[in-house]
């Protein structure tokens, strides 16, 4: 069965190490937060201008002066420290960050990603996205296999306007955890029930099949 | 008055509030405001340009506010006519505007903004970035390459004024802003031709320790005791009182 946003992020918690420094972006990315591996400490940078991010404030402790990148009321923790938006994204393009999780509408198969924009629809902006995707030295893209029309998201190339180039890592949908090769997307793992033909109907990329694909951990 | 005490005056960085301290801007001047999102924005800075109605303005600003807050105030007066920002959702008459063909806007990376305030209170007239290379952003910009990477030219901003706000101020100017609240305002108050600092709380000289100062006085030309502060949130989250407990 295809994984919900919850289980996909989950599964990217996964991918934490001890003492990293992680920014997550906004959607899916966020709920990583939530399922940080028990024994594992990650510090999650917010690019606003805060390292140590901790969980949102109980209620009636909202501070207006206090948010994340998202704009949500949040708090400090234990180590916490402010700065201003351009060391924030000092420390992002000389490479103290040691994990970005970003959403995208689409990847292509050499790791380019389109996050931002669509023709023709109103243009928000691309807030951090380009900083975090030129510099980062590991991203890891969190989002649903294929769009709501149920086109593939994975790509030989992006149709989108790009947010950056050959920058993406690894990607994990609701169906399967891929990385990006020379060669394309490898498959290397599926989500629990869904099978490889699926995986590869849905990737309109260059898939890479080999040995056994497993499930993911239950 | 004694002579002494009217030099003194004349010399002051202190403005009696926001009216007075924004008096000089005219029509079709360049500001930055600072804020992300609508924390730490200007808020008597904006409610004092509403006010006075001055227009054709291009603003620099991480964001354009909300429709009927921040900079959202402006647009609603049609004061605005460049908008140079990196996010600018949550906010539908900055849509209609642009839609229209009312408004310019310029949309640069959040990183590209707050390192061309840097550069230009660092008396720097360029960056390299990375952000945006072989984007559209990268449209019409030179390219260089160091260590085998692609950079992005960026220049440093050129802004009439800067209007930032600060948590506590001195009278020297030396300013201390309040967690997330600091953003882009430490930035754009090096970078103004003139920086107007609004604070919550304004104190004499020495009450603030030297060694908690955010911005030096040196960059800040007026400051004024802010009043009425809103300070709106955008998104109120709180603790949930159950935590997802899905599992795969």
């Amino acid at each position: 069965m295809a994984l919900d946003k919850y289980q996909i992020a989950n599964r990217i918690a996964k991918e934490l190490k001890d003492g990293y420094y992680v920014n997550l972006g906004i959607g899916i990315p966020t709920l990583v937060a939530n399922y940080i591996p028990a024994g594992i400490k990650v510090i999650l940078q917010s690019e606003n201008g805060l390292l140590g991010m901790g969980p949102f404030p109980e209620e009636g402790k909202e501070d207006a002066d206090l948010i994340n990148a998202g704009k949500q009321t949040i708090t400090t923790l234990p180590g916490s420290s402010f700065f201003d938006s351009a060391l924030s994204f000092g420390m992002i393009r000389s490479g103290k960050v040691d994990l970005t999780v970003l959403g995208a509408m689409e990847v292509s198969e050499n790791g380019d990603i389109a996050n931002w924009k669509i023709p023709g629809k109103m243009v928000k902006g691309m807030g951090g996205a380009m900083d975090l995707v030129a510099s980062a030295k590991n991203i890891i893209v969190a989002m649903m296999h294929t769009n709501p029309k149920g086109e593939s998201k994975l790509l030989p190339s992006c149709s989108l306007p790009l947010t950056g180039l050959k920058c993406v890592k690894k990607i994990v949908t609701d169906l399967a955890v891929l990385e990006i090769t020379a060669g394309g997307f490898r498959l290397l793992e599926r989500a629990p029930g869904v099978s490889i033909e699926e995986i590869k109907e849905k990737t309109a990329g260059k898939l890479i099949v080999e040995g056994n694909i497993p499930e993911m951990e239950v | 008055m004694g002579k002494r005490l009217k030099n003194l005056l004349a010399m002051s960085k202190i403005y009696k509030n926001a009216a007075e301290a924004l008096n000089d801007i005219k029509d079709g001047q360049v500001l930055m405001l600072g804020g992300f999102g609508l924390c730490g924005i200007p808020e008597n800075s904006i409610a004092a340009l509403v006010t006075k109605g001055t227009k054709m303005l291009t603003c620099i600003s991480n964001n354009a506010g909300v429709d009927d807050f921040g900079i959202g105030l402006m647009l609603q007066k049609k004061q605005v006519k460049k908008m140079i920002a990196s996010y600018v959702g949550e906010n539908a008459e900055f849509e209609r505007q642009l839609l229209n063909g009312e408004l310019e806007v310029e949309l640069i990376p959040q990183g590209t903004l707050a390192t061309r305030c840097m550069a230009a209170g660092y008396g720097m007239p360029a960056i390299y970035t990375p952000a945006g290379v072989g984007t559209e952003v990268a449209e019409g910009k030179e390219v260089r390459t160091f260590n085998g990477k692609e950079y992005l030219m960026e220049y440093a901003f050129e802004a009439d004024y800067a209007l930032v706000k600060a948590w506590k101020g001195d009278a020297e100017g030396n300013l201390v802003y309040k967690d997330t609240a600091r953003n882009l305002n430490p930035l754009m108050a090096m970078a103004g031709k003139i920086t107007i600092a609004e604070v919550e709380e304004l104190v004499e000289a020495g009450e603030l320790d030297p060694n908690h100062i955010h911005t030096p006085g040196i960059y800040v030309h007026r400051i004024f005791q802010g009043v009425n502060y809103e300070k709106r949130i955008e998104q109120r989250t709180v603790r949930a009182k159950e935590q997802p407990s899905t599992s795969i």
